[in-house]
Order: structure tokens, then C-alpha cells, then sequence
């Protein structure tokens, strides 16, 4: 049913409507009002065959998330920033042993300085850990992953992250069609999982691998994780069918069509991008953007097909590895690699930081020019930095 | 694309405003968007929130700098931080005061040309909801200066979001503010 509601409050509806059997969470702003709507609805009777675990922390909600999943249990959790940081332990831990977890990362920056707003610094730091990573470009797409995201762990036995921008889309009120439980059972069957803890048949599960075989179970994970693009994009196609929604998939191009500037950017920030795609348009520029929904699996040959014909791609990031630049940008150029295509990073909104249509307007306008430096950070007060650099290298 | 900010302070439910203009306006068949600006969430600080209304899909995220309607929830805002920033001209002003323009310095303050409502919310809410929260009934003086929503949808906004009881004062609250903003009207017309 079409309703206009807080993202939360759809993301809580659509995770209920995929009957979890365990939820455990810790709150954490900007995560909160999911697992409050969700504690709501175990406790209203709204799903009675799921257990809603309080737990003392992140890294106790993820211990207990993997044992939930273990023993055969449709398994969900939520978290952000320093929450997700502090579950980093356990988070390895349930892609290593192939529990098909679903969590929502409620995008928000990491401290220091302590920042609560919106940025993908703590889902980016969780590139190489075996997880899926899917971006929501709203409150209808964040709804629409979710009920993909079970599936597509449950069929690969993997566990996958929703990403969606914390505040911007879960605190905004929008129009979402949120699909019933009945309509989620016709496309997500029940959890049968490959193997579970069971007292009748015991098996252990996560022993010890010594290094006669560590680096062969690793590349298996490996291979999973490069087999799953095609497990996305064919849920996409089949929840398409079902439900007549263009939503996830590996990535989508908006008017790229002959374009010689692209921007590839994830998460919100793309509404905005095709607003100011347009109006460039309008005057006559070459621009379109892709917005890539799966960062892990990374889309290597989507990407090439998407940008081919293009003279350079923008990759717009909330986040950045300290010293180098763009995370997302190092993956794009590998995909690039021998088609004559530039790239240029663009690092934006971090700490919530708002991205504007005219710092937007400018910057493109500058690049389609390549009248800017490889790496830039949007709107930064440079002449503020410089002081510092300046008495910081004095000192030293 | 209209654009609306609504300014307050921290307990005067600026962001619940916004929540129940984006249903009215859903009720409606129009498509909105509303989003708090997240600051820190005390009692009394500053708050800011915004709705988007149209007639298509909303797509644009950043912050509204450039209202066509402003919503001040309480007045001492005016002395304390520029609400009035961005305001397009012909755009709407409604004001949370017992004060006039002219006691509260409105023409050094609002460069463009506008409208302007100026209503004792605080006081209407007390009479009709017993507390003095003025979100709801500001936005019974928003649909009738604006006329962008019908009092009928906020009215059953504010049914769908608070308990009976609550609903009904806030309803009641919205309803006198929207005739003692069409009255002002009438009287300037």
C-alpha cells in the first residue's frame, strides 16, 4: 500500500512483512527508529514468530544474530557508525561462516570528532569483509532491498548489508509502497538453510582451519562473493516481476546516453544528481550519471558496459581512505582500465555536510571543462585548512 | 516545486509540522517530502524542518535555502538567527506572536514582497488543546494564507497521527487558526 511515511517506519514494515524469527539490535542514532518500529511489532503480536533479543552492545547483537542464523532462524539486525565499528569482530565472522544475515547500516560518519550525521564512512570500512553492500537511493528502494537482500543471502548463504543515508532518507517522509506480507511470501520462500545447528544432528559449525587449507576456504569466499553479482541482479529482475519495480540490481544509468561526462555516485545523492543532470542537460551539456546500487559485489563489467563511450566519469564519494582519496574510485578504474576514460573523484557530504544543487552545478560544470584537480573535496574551506597546514607543519 | 521551512525550537514539534503538512499534502494526491534538519535534538534549541510539495516526484535532497513559505513556531527566533533567509518574493510568512509587524520589526527584517500572517498559536493552542504546542494550529493558518492544502487534509492528518483526544483539540486549534487567518485576510483584502 502506497502510504507517506518516515523511511524507518517502511524499512521496519517491509522487514516485518519478510517474518524474521530473530531480531537483536542496540540503538543508535541514526538507526533507532527501525528497531523501535520492529520492537513494536513483536510486541504488538504483528509477528508472533519472531524472538526480539535485547542485547547489552553491537558486538553482543551481531554474537547473537549469528547463532540465531545458525540454527536455521531468519536472522535481522541494524546498526551504524561507531555501532557497526564495535561489531567489526563478529561481522567477519557471519560472512566467514556463511550466515545469511540481513543488516541495515543506517549510513553515518565515524568519530573523531564525534559526528552523528550522514556519510558512508562506516559501511565503507566494512568493504573487505565478505559482505554484500547494497545502496538505497530512497525510502521505496530501501524498502524494495530489504525484501531482495533476504533472498539473495539466504539463496547464496551469505550475509548482506542495506545501506541506507542516515537521516537523509531514514528520517525523511516520503511516498512508499510497501509490499504486504503476503505479497513478500509469493517471492521470498521460507529460510531453508544448507545446514544448522540442530541438537538431533549435530554438527559444528566455524571450527578451526589450519594453513594447509585457510587460503582455499578464503578464495571460496572469494568466488561467492564474484558469483553473487549475477544472484543480484536476477532477484532484481524476478522482483521486478512480482512487484513492477525497477529496484536494486547491480547499478542504473540515467541519461547516459551518448554522454561524455558521467558521474557514478551511491545512495541518495543520485535524486539530486538527476535534478542537476537535467538542468545541465537543459544548456546543452553531455552529462548523465549511474548510480551504483551493489558496491560489493563490485560490477566490473556493468561499470565498463556503462561508461564505454564516455571521455570521463566523476565518482562522487561520502568517504575516503585518509591519504589516498577515493574508495569506490579505485574499483571504477579498474573496471575502466584501457578504455581511454578519465576519472576524478569528488569527496562530498562528509559528516552530513549537505551536497548542494549549486556546489553540484559548479563543480560538473568545472569538470566537464577538466578544469579541476583529480581529487576534490566539495565546498571545503580551503582557506581555513591552509592556516592550519600551515601552523601544524610550523610545529613540527 | 513549493518549498516550506519551518522554524522552532526543540519540544514545539517543528518536525512533527513537517510530518503532518507531507500527509495532508500525500492525502491530497500530491507528492511530498518532508526532513528534519538534524541538529541537536534539546528542549528549546533551535529546530529546523522542511516540506517539499509537488505535483511529480521529489528527487532533490538538499536543504530548502530558498522557502516559498516560512513557518516561525516562536517569534524570539526572529532576534536570535536569520529565519527570514532565502525567502523567495511573493513567499508566505506566518508567525507564531501576540505581537504586530511593527513590534516585531518585520519590515527591517523581510526584504522581498510577501504575505503575512501573524497569529497567537500559543495561545490558541492553549485554549483548545490545553498545552502549548503550536505546530498544528500553525498549519490550519498555513492552508488557509496559502491555500495549498484544503483544512480538511490537515484535519485528517492530524487524525491519523495522535490519539483521539489529542486529535480533536488539535483539530479544533487548526480549525481557529485557519478563520482567524481568513478573517486577517478579509480585513487587509
Amino acid at each position: 500500500m502506497l502510504r507517506q511515511v518516515e523511511g524507518s517506519k517502511a524499512v521496519a514494515d517491509a522487514v516485518a512483512a519478510c517474518q524474521p524469527e530473530v531480531i537483536c539490535a542496540y540503538p543508535i542514532s541514526p538507526q533507532t527508529h527501525i528497531v523501535e518500529g520492529l520492537s513494536q511489532l513483536v510486541k504488538d503480536g504483528t509477528l508472533p514468530n519472531c524472538e526480539f533479543i535485547n542485547v547489552e552492545s553491537e558486538f553482543a547483537a551481531m554474537s547473537v544474530a549469528i547463532g540465531a542464523s545458525a540454527t536455521g532462524a531468519r536472522t535481522y539486525t541494524a546498526t551504524a557508525s561507531q555501532g557497526l565499528l564495535y561489531m567489526v569482530e563478529a561481522v567477519y565472522n557471519a560472512s566467514g561462516l556463511g550466515l545469511p544475515i540481513v543488516m541495515t547500516v543506517a549510513n553515518r560518519a565515524i568519530g573523531g570528532p564525534i559526528n552523528i550525521w550522514n556519510d558512508h564512512s562506516d559501511s565503507m570500512s566494512q568493504r573487505d569483509s565478505g559482505w554484500l553492500q547494497l545502496y538505497a537511493e530512497n525510502n521505496q528502494e530501501a524498502v524494495d532491498l530489504h525484501i531482495q537482500a533476504f533472498r539473495i543471502a539466504e539463496e547464496m548463504s551469505m550475509p548482506v548489508m542495506v545501506c541506507m543515508d542516515g537521516f537523509i532518507l531514514t528520517h525523511a517522509y516520503e511516498q512508499v509502497d510497501i509490499p504486504t506480507t503476503e505479497e513478500v511470501k509469493a517471492f521470498l520462500p521460507p529460510f531453508v538453510p544448507r545446514q544448522h545447528l540442530d541438537p538431533a544432528e549435530p554438527v559444528s559449525i566455524g571450527a578451526m582451519v589450519g594453513p594447509e587449507s585457510f587460503m582455499e576456504v578464503k578464495y571460496l569466499a572469494h568466488q561467492r562473493m564474484i558469483d553473487s553479482a549475477a544472484k543480484v541482479q536476477e532477484v532484481a529482475k524476478d522482483f521486478e516481476a512480482h512487484f513492477g519495480r525497477k529496484t536494486g540490481g547491480l547499478l542504473r544509468s540515467y541519461r547516459t546516453d551518448g554522454a561524455e561526462t558521467i558521474v557514478l555516485a551511491l545512495g541518495s545523492i543520485i535524486g539530486t544528481l538527476k535534478d542537476v543532470i537535467d538542468e545541465l542537460q537543459l544548456d546543452g551539456k553531455s552529462i548523465g550519471v549511474v548510480g551504483l546500487t551493489s558496491f560489493r559485489p563490485f560490477p566490473y563489467e556493468a561499470i565498463a558496459a556503462a561508461l564505454k563511450g564516455a571521455k570521463r566519469v566523476i565518482i562522487l564519494e561520502k568517504a575516503f581512505s585518509t591519504g589516498t582519496g577515493g574508495i569506490v574510485t579505485q574499483d571504477v578504474a579498474r573496471a575502466i582500465e584501457g578504455m581511454g576514460i578519465k576519472d576524478f573523484t569528488v569527496i562530498a557530504g562528509l559528516g552530513g555536510r549537505p551536497i548542494t544543487i549549486a556546489s553540484l552545478r559548479n563543480y560538473l560544470t568545472n569538470a566537464m571543462a577538466e578544469n579541476i584537480d583529480r581529487l576534490t573535496f566539495l565546498d571545503l574551506e580551503i582557506d581555513t585548512v591552509e592556516v592550519e597546514i600551515n601552523k601544524e607543519r610550523a610545529l613540527r | 516545486m513549493f518549498q516550506v521551512r519551518i522554524h522552532g525550537r526543540g519540544g514545539q514539534g517543528v518536525v512533527t509540522a513537517a510530518e503532518l503538512l507531507a500527509v495532508a499534502v500525500f492525502d491530497g494526491g500530491k507528492h511530498a517530502q518532508a526532513f528534519p534538519s538534524f541538529g541537536s535534538e534539546r528542549t528549546g534549541a533551535p529546530v529546523v524542518a522542511y516540506c517539499r510539495i509537488s505535483d511529480h516526484e521529489i528527487r532533490a535532497r538538499e536543504p530548502i535555502m530558498e522557502p516559498d513559505v516560512l513557518i516561525i513556531q516562536d517569534a524570539s527566533l526572529i532576534k536570535q538567527i536569520d529565519v527570514f533567509a532565502g525567502l523567495q518574493p511573493r513567499g508566505y510568512v506566518i508567525i507564531n506572536s501576540a505581537e504586530t509587524a511593527e513590534e516585531l520589526q518585520l519590515a527591517d527584517k523581510i526584504k522581498v514582497p510577501h504575505s503575512l500572517a501573524i497569529l497567537p498559536a500559543t495561545e490558541i493552542a492553549l485554549t483548545h488543546l490545553g498545552r502549548p504546542v503550536p505546530n498544528a494550529v500553525l498549519l490550519g493558518a498555513f492552508s488557509a494564507l496559502t491555500g495549498v492544502v484544503p483544512l480538511e487534509a490537515v484535519a485528517s492528518a492530524i487524525n491519523e497521527k495522535f490519539k483521539p483526544k489529542i486529535a480533536a483539540g488539535n483539530v479544533a486549534a487548526a480549525t481557529a487558526a485557519y478563520e482567524y487567518v481568513m478573517n486577517q485576510v478579509a480585513t487587509h483584502a
